[in-house]
């Protein structure tokens, strides 16, 4: 891989992120720091608006006394760590199995339609970064996509949009299913213990 | 010990062994790509498959595989050919199919295994992936497209070096091996993942497209660019130098070299001194030997010995040595040296100039204190040994002198002449490490030596040797570590000042007093030439540097790859080094050059062929008697008793790729020194 554009010079954690590491990595024994790096990578992403830059894996190793070429390893094995710049959104849509056999490309090309962008692009206000991955383990609430840390769960086209156009707004559409279901309830209803009990021996 | 039966041959093997181990002692060969023994086991290749029972009915990696007692092991049978088949297939998916324009072609492990072991066709019809080339630096070229990801180089970073700079990043079809941001290793040993590299994927820069291995003249012979004396395997092609290799030698070198032995070789090609000079009218002009040997006899003629001198260098061999002290005793003259940077270091007592505990000895201490000396960059073998013992653990090392990086953590215990003073008079806190020691060993630098007070340091670290228990029977852990090839062989001979001699600063002073006339260099370039010039300066040499700029008759010599001569590395080990090719021009082997002086001056030496020099150089020490062993030397007092002054100790080598005539003349050591040396002091305080 090589250098990125838009890669800042210097990371450092800000105050509040610097201690929420220093609680992670006293979990871990002494000499042992280095088992904090997803974690603290995960830190990073947040504090630098979703992605890490090379100066923010070169801070975490400094914290972590290790030597950064472990921890590009680490960053560049799990997709869930993006490495280049994404938007304030960023929109992940699962096409695995389940989601597949419950229209996933339908909510995939509602994003296209609404988004302007193709799968990898982002918006050109910032606002968006649309993705295709793996199983996020929802399958019960397929077709679903994350935005951001957030489930957005029993998808159809219309209520993608929906989603995608309250975020554009600068509102916080509910997370969860957007069908009138609960949770993973059953999508017609409760089908069982729906009959009073009968008597003892009736 | 466990008993297995290896394709149907029972064959007893230690227990803790692998799989692929047993098979080695028993004869079978077994291919492979990521085993290396001198690394890791990854266990990532699948090439060494063999067929093991009891154990799951399928193929086991047999590198990754304990030995256990009553095994069956198969290394011939269909399922084994089969899974060689089909692993030799997968790896070829994507690894291009481009021998012809590879520099590994011919040395391949991937094309010698594909002939031996492959199926002979593939089922795979997409595209191959293409990986983007990763700059390392100017020593290792890559072609990352070829790479089979067997993280050889990257344990040998890791694990060898000590330098983790090289990793496998992104996952499955994406996975590159890498820095991942752009930078050279920073290791003195990297070149060696060249020799690693089971495929094309790291070769050579500078012998890029060069030469193949069949077209070469394989020499081995001993390296002399620093003083650890690594075994070399020299590549030529008609008259020139085209490569250095590593040769096995557990003692020393064990399988690595470092970038300088591999790489200084171009050196040997440039500023060559081919054919003797004459300065007539202030300018040096091009002259026969017998002009030469003229102008010397006519300069020497019914001169008195005490006003002539000699130097010996940093590279010269212990036959030129003894032939010139020989021809010094000719003339009466007691003023010899060989101690160009004024190192205190006394020749009379063996044990007092040599790394007494043995390179490979250094696997057997549990406690090493560094005195005066950056072995990183002085002897990155000597190093790579330390690291490798204190990656075992159990093992302290304390450093009085530079404070710098050596691939392991250390306590810093102070710069210089003080703290060595504390440790003398047993004050110091480390001193108990050492007692408490089983095997302590202190490892003396040229840089604490090469000082005003320098006996005095050997006098404190002979102290410290003997209050600590460093020398007891069976454990000798004083060491002296040279930085120069030629140094302790000149000093076996006693090529130091006789009585009422002067010393390399005696010299140049009494130069500058009109005391000394007339001034042989032997190779010698680390002076200051400018306290030469009112002496007649004889230069006998390979490199035009500032020795030969300075002369008044200059002789042609043969450097290292081109004599049949002996070196003595740090630890006194006595080793024969091997003509590769024939000196350039008019240049002659160095001690026939003497001989053949020692005619015109009418001193004629008594011996006129090698045989002969090196059974004078027998009498002279027997330590030549023996060749490639070590004997143990006698401990004795020596140095001068006082104190230390307090100044810091400094390593004599500031630019580990420069130190030498041959490496100075070396565009590859100027590539490094550009990129390597130079860029770090431009952007100190920089990561990534």
């Amino acid at each position: 891989m090589t250098a990125h554009s838009q890669q800042p010079d210097d990371f450092a954690f800000d105050d509040a992120y610097g201690a929420e590491a220093q609680k992670i990595i006293a979990r871990y024994p002494e000499g042992r720091q280095a088992s904090a790096v997803m974690p603290l990578l995960d830190l990073a992403q947040r504090q630098h608006g979703g992605w890490l830059p090379t100066a923010a894996m070169n801070h975490v190793a400094d914290v972590l006394e290790m030597p950064a070429i472990r921890v590009y390893e680490v960053a560049s094995f799990y997709t869930m760590y993006n490495l280049e710049p994404v938007g304030e959104n960023f929109v992940q849509v699962c096409t695995t199995t389940p989601c597949a056999l419950r229209g996933c490309e339908a909510i995939l090309d509602a994003c296209r339609e609404e988004l302007g962008i193709d799968v990898g692009e982002t918006t050109s206000d910032n606002k968006f970064t649309l993705q295709e991955v793996e199983c996020l383990g929802a399958c019960v609430n397929a077709p679903m996509m994350q935005i951001g840390d957030d489930y957005y769960e029993d998808l159809d086209a219309d209520s993608t949009k929906a989603v995608l156009k309250a975020l554009r707004n600068g509102e916080a559409p509910e997370p969860g299913p957007q069908s009138d279901r609960k949770g993973s309830e059953p999508a017609g209803g409760l089908t069982t213990l729906t009959d009073s009990a009968a008597g003892a021996g009736g | 010990m466990a008993k297995l039966t290896i394709d149907d041959v029972e064959i007893d093997v230690p227990d803790g062994i692998t799989v692929l181990q047993a098979c080695e002692l028993a004869g079978v060969e077994i291919p492979r790509f990521c085993y290396h023994e001198r690394l890791s086991v990854a266990g990532n290749c699948r090439m060494c498959l063999v067929e093991v029972a009891p154990g799951p009915p399928k193929p086991a990696a047999s590198c990754a595989l304990p030995v256990g007692d009553g095994m069956t092991v198969k290394t011939n049978s269909p399922m084994v050919k089969k899974a060689r088949e089909g692993v030799m297939e997968f790896l070829l998916i994507n690894h291009p199919l481009d021998c012809p324009i590879c520099d590994q072609g011919g040395e391949c492990d991937l094309q010698d295994q594909a002939m031996a072991f492959g199926g002979g066709n593939s089922r795979y019809d997409e595209n191959k992936r293409a990986v983007r080339d990763k700059e390392l630096g100017p020593l290792v070229k890559t072609q990352m497209t070829r790479c089979i990801h067997c993280t050889r180089c990257i344990r040998f970073a890791t694990e060898v070096a000590g330098v983790e700079e090289l990793g496998a990043t992104g996952r499955g079809e994406t996975m590159e091996v890498g820095t991942y941001v752009e930078k050279a290793l920073t290791s003195e040993l990297s070149a060696n993942i060249i020799d690693l590299c089971p495929v094309g994927a790291l070769t050579s820069k500078p012998y890029a497209f060069v030469a193949r291995p069949w077209e070469l003249t394989k020499t081995e012979t001993i390296d002399v660019m620093d003083a650890v004396g690594s075994n070399i395997r020299v590549d030529a092609r008609g008259s020139e130098v085209l490569r250095v290799l590593p040769v096995i030698n557990e003692d020393i070198n064990e399988e690595w070299i470092s970038d300088k032995t591999r790489y200084a070789c171009d050196g040997l090609k440039r500023q060559r001194l081919d054919t003797p000079y004459v300065r007539r009218n202030g300018s040096l002009e091009a002259a026969s030997w017998d002009e030469a040997f003229a102008a010397i006899a006519d300069n020497l003629k019914r001169k008195d010995g005490s006003k002539v001198a000699a130097i010996a260098g940093d590279l010269v061999d212990c036959e030129s040595v003894m032939a010139l002290t020989d021809l010094m005793e000719g003339l009466d003259s007691p003023h010899t040296d060989c101690r160009q940077d004024g190192a205190k270091l006394d020749a009379t007592v063996r044990s007092s100039y040599i790394f007494n505990s043995t390179i490979a000895g250094i696997e057997e201490a549990d406690a090493c204190l560094l005195i005066g000396t950056n072995p990183r960059v002085e002897a990155a073998l000597v190093n790579a040994r330390i690291r490798k013992r204190w990656l075992r653990g159990g093992f302290s090392v304390g450093v009085v002198g530079p404070n710098s990086d050596l691939t392991y953590p250390y306590d810093y215990l102070g710069a210089g002449g003080q703290t060595l003073n504390e440790l003398a008079d047993g004050s110091h806190k480390f001193c108990e490490t050492l007692k408490n020691a089983e095997r302590p060993m202190v490892i003396l630098g040229q840089g604490a030596l090469a000082r005003a007070d320098g006996a005095k340091v050997l006098s404190a670290a002979r102290k410290i040797a003997e209050n600590c228990g460093l020398v007891v029977d069976g454990w000798n852990g004083f060491n002296v570590l040279h930085t120069v090839a030629g140094r302790v062989g000149a000093l076996d001979i006693g090529f130091v000042p006789g009585p009422d001699g002067r010393d390399v600063a005696g010299i140049l002073d009494g130069v500058e007093a009109g005391d000394i006339e007339t001034v042989y260099l032997l190779g010698a370039d680390e002076i200051d030439t400018r306290k030469l010039e009112k002496a007649f300066v004889i230069y006998q040499g390979h490199h035009g540097d500032v020795g030969a700029h300075c002369a008044e008759v200059i002789l042609p010599g043969a450097a290292y790859t081109e004599k049949n001569a002996t070196y003595v590395n740090t630890e006194g080990r006595v080793q024969r080094a091997w003509r590769a090719v024939f000196p350039p021009g008019e240049a002659r082997e160095d001690w026939t050059i003497i001989r053949a002086l020692s005619g015109v001056l009418d001193k004629t030496l008594r011996y006129d062929d090698l045989a002969g020099v090196r059974r004078r150089m027998a009498l002279q020490n027997a330590v030549f008697e023996i060749v490639g062993e070590l004997r143990p030397s006698d401990w004795d007092k020596f140095g001068e008793l006082g104190t230390a002054d307090g100044d810091a100790f400094v390593s004599p080598v500031s630019n580990f790729y420069m130190t030498d005539t041959i490496s100075r003349a070396s565009e590859t050591m100027a590539a490094c020194t550009k990129s390597l040396v130079q860029s770090v002091e431009e952007k100190t305080g920089t990561n990534g």
